[in-house]
């Protein structure tokens, strides 16, 4: 059993509680800089920022319903030419940090000298459905969580969010804590490893726990497993088969804008980027000729096919590729579908555990043995 | 039906150079017969098969891929079999789960010694995509 702590909720409500305790990191020493969502000026999106002075802390804003992106990119934007020589907090959502681990798999990144934090994620809106948010109410993150804390899912939230199963973030250092908690009064502080239990110990909070936060876990997690058998119905409803498939692809622009969104898609120069696709004028005509016509620009199923090749194996669901989307392409929804075969097929849980080997990496000598004859 | 029966269709195969493409050059010196409508394409090892390739050839409007290797246990390369199998195995789920018919792309190992294997297979593979019909993929031009 991991150690916890109670953290007490105040005038600030929950965001200045989790304030307060940041800043506790940097009065003990524990941390020298801390990578957290801070709120931009215009109030309307926070944005992962890199915090050296604490007094800038009173901008951080952790809990704000909305994930413009995945900060999983930014650990490996930091990390992945040398690790960092000082000690990074880095507090992070649990898809994010699923998606760092693997990262962290695929070389993109490293945790050496990090202490990573996580925080119970209740679920996001979009940038614009949260600016919208934001314009009704005085503190967008103590608001969000009161009708959190109601119990009623909203449905403005991304429907990313409303099927994700994992609301509680694991191989963090720490967990923040918010489900199964009075958040009038008090916030969870779990300890996820060994390090998490001694800065909990050098912060000197009173050890303590709910016994409410695991049937709380259990019901959020089992709901939202249920919408996302739900919604898997609809999408082989909806796309499934050739003519389907395109429809759902029917106002796809080529614009690579949910590969530029993935946390995942980590090549640097991408296959769809590059000289191997263009090609000469005749080449085009060529084709046009054999089928009567040809869309322009050109292989847009095989860059979506291509893509879940690539990178549904390691999918988190975060759901930012069907944010990016210009057009409304359920791409993560196809994404989740797929995903969920793919990923059962080889026992692997995306961002579960470090050791779990990517599939595409290694293999068994006895296995898959209808494939191949 | 006279109209299936006219339908020939396209099949890329990927051989590996060690096994399978051995094994269709045994095929050929033993003068066992197998369709032309395999085009086959060397490749140094099953393992070097990207899906892409396989998914260009579908979308180009192959009628039908097939990947040979070498059998498990003798590669030449010790294990790009057992890590084609694997990508091949994602490809076909992710084809299946969209409804997009799997069944066009086959994995078969065949060794160098096995040239009648390499005729039965191909001729097996051609009645069965012959069988299925024309790659819908083929005809349309937006996708």
């Amino acid at each position: 059993m991991s150690s916890s702590a109670i953290l007490p909720v105040g005038d600030g409500g929950v965001l200045g509680a989790v304030r307060a305790f940041l800043g506790s990191l940097w009065q003990k020493k524990l941390i020298d800089a801390l990578l957290v969502p801070l709120e931009l000026p215009s109030g309307d999106n926070v944005v992962p920022a890199i915090v050296s002075d604490p007094e800038k802390l009173k901008m951080a804003n952790p809990l704000a319903p909305v994930m413009p992106l995945n900060s999983a990119r930014q650990v490996s934007a930091i990390t992945i030419a040398s690790p960092s020589a000082e000690r990074l907090g880095v507090v992070l959502r649990p898809c994010e940090m699923r998606a760092l681990i693997e990262l962290v798999k695929l070389k993109q990144a490293s945790l050496e000298n990090l202490l990573l934090i996580g925080i119970d994620c209740p679920g996001t809106y979009s940038i614009s459905d949260y600016g919208r948010f934001v314009q009704k109410v005085k503190s967008p993150a103590n608001d969000f969580l009161s009708k959190f804390q109601e119990g009623k899912e909203d449905p403005l939230l991304r429907k990313a969010c409303q099927i994700c199963e994992y609301p509680v973030p694991a191989n963090t250092d720490l967990v923040i804590g918010l489900l199964g908690m009075d958040l009038n009064n008090s916030i969870l502080l779990e300890a996820g490893t060994a390090a998490g239990e001694r800065i909990i110990g050098e912060l000197g909070l009173e050890k303590g726990g709910v016994r409410s936060r695991e049937a709380a876990i259990a019901k959020m997690v089992s709901q939202r497993a249920e919408r996302r058998e739900r919604l898997f119905e609809q999408v082989r409803k909806d796309a499934r088969g050739l003519e389907k498939l395109m429809a759902a692809l029917a106002t796809c622009i080529n614009c690579h804008n949910c590969k530029t969104a993935c946390p995942l898609c980590y090549c640097q120069e991408c296959f769809f980027d590059s000289p191997v696709f263009k090609f000469e004028a005749e080449k085009y005509l060529g084709w046009a000729q054999r089928r009567g016509a040809l869309r322009m620009p050109t292989d847009t199923l095989l860059f979506h096919l291509t893509r879940l090749n690539h990178m549904v194996i390691s999918c988190v669901g975060c759901g930012l590729c069907t944010e990016a989307c210009p057009n409304n392409i359920p791409v993560a929804d196809i994404f989740r579908l797929v995903g969920d075969k793919v990923q059962k097929d080889f026992e692997y849980v995306p961002g579960r555990n470090l050791d779990d080997e990517l599939p595409l990496t290694t293999f068994r000598e006895e296995e898959l043995h209808n494939i191949g004859i | 039906m006279a109209e299936e029966d006219q339908f020939e269709p396209v099949i890329v195969g990927f051989f590996c150079n060690w096994c399978t493409a051995a094994a269709a050059d045994l095929a050929g010196t033993s003068r066992m017969q197998y369709p032309p409508n395999v085009r086959p394409i060397r490749v140094m090892c099953s393992g070097s098969v990207d899906p892409v390739y396989v998914l260009r050839a579908l979308l180009g409007g192959a009628d039908g891929v097939i990947i040979g290797g070498c059998p498990p246990g003798d590669c030449h390369y010790v294990s790009g079999n057992y890590r084609a199998r694997r990508r091949m195995a994602i490809l076909k789920t992710i084809l299946a789960t969209l409804g997009l018919e799997e069944e066009r792309v086959w994995v078969r190992w065949i060794s160098a010694a096995e040239g009648a294997k390499f005729s039965r297979t191909m001729n097996e593979l051609t009645q069965a995509i012959k069988k299925l019909g024309p790659n819908p993929m083929k005809r349309d031009w937006s996708i």
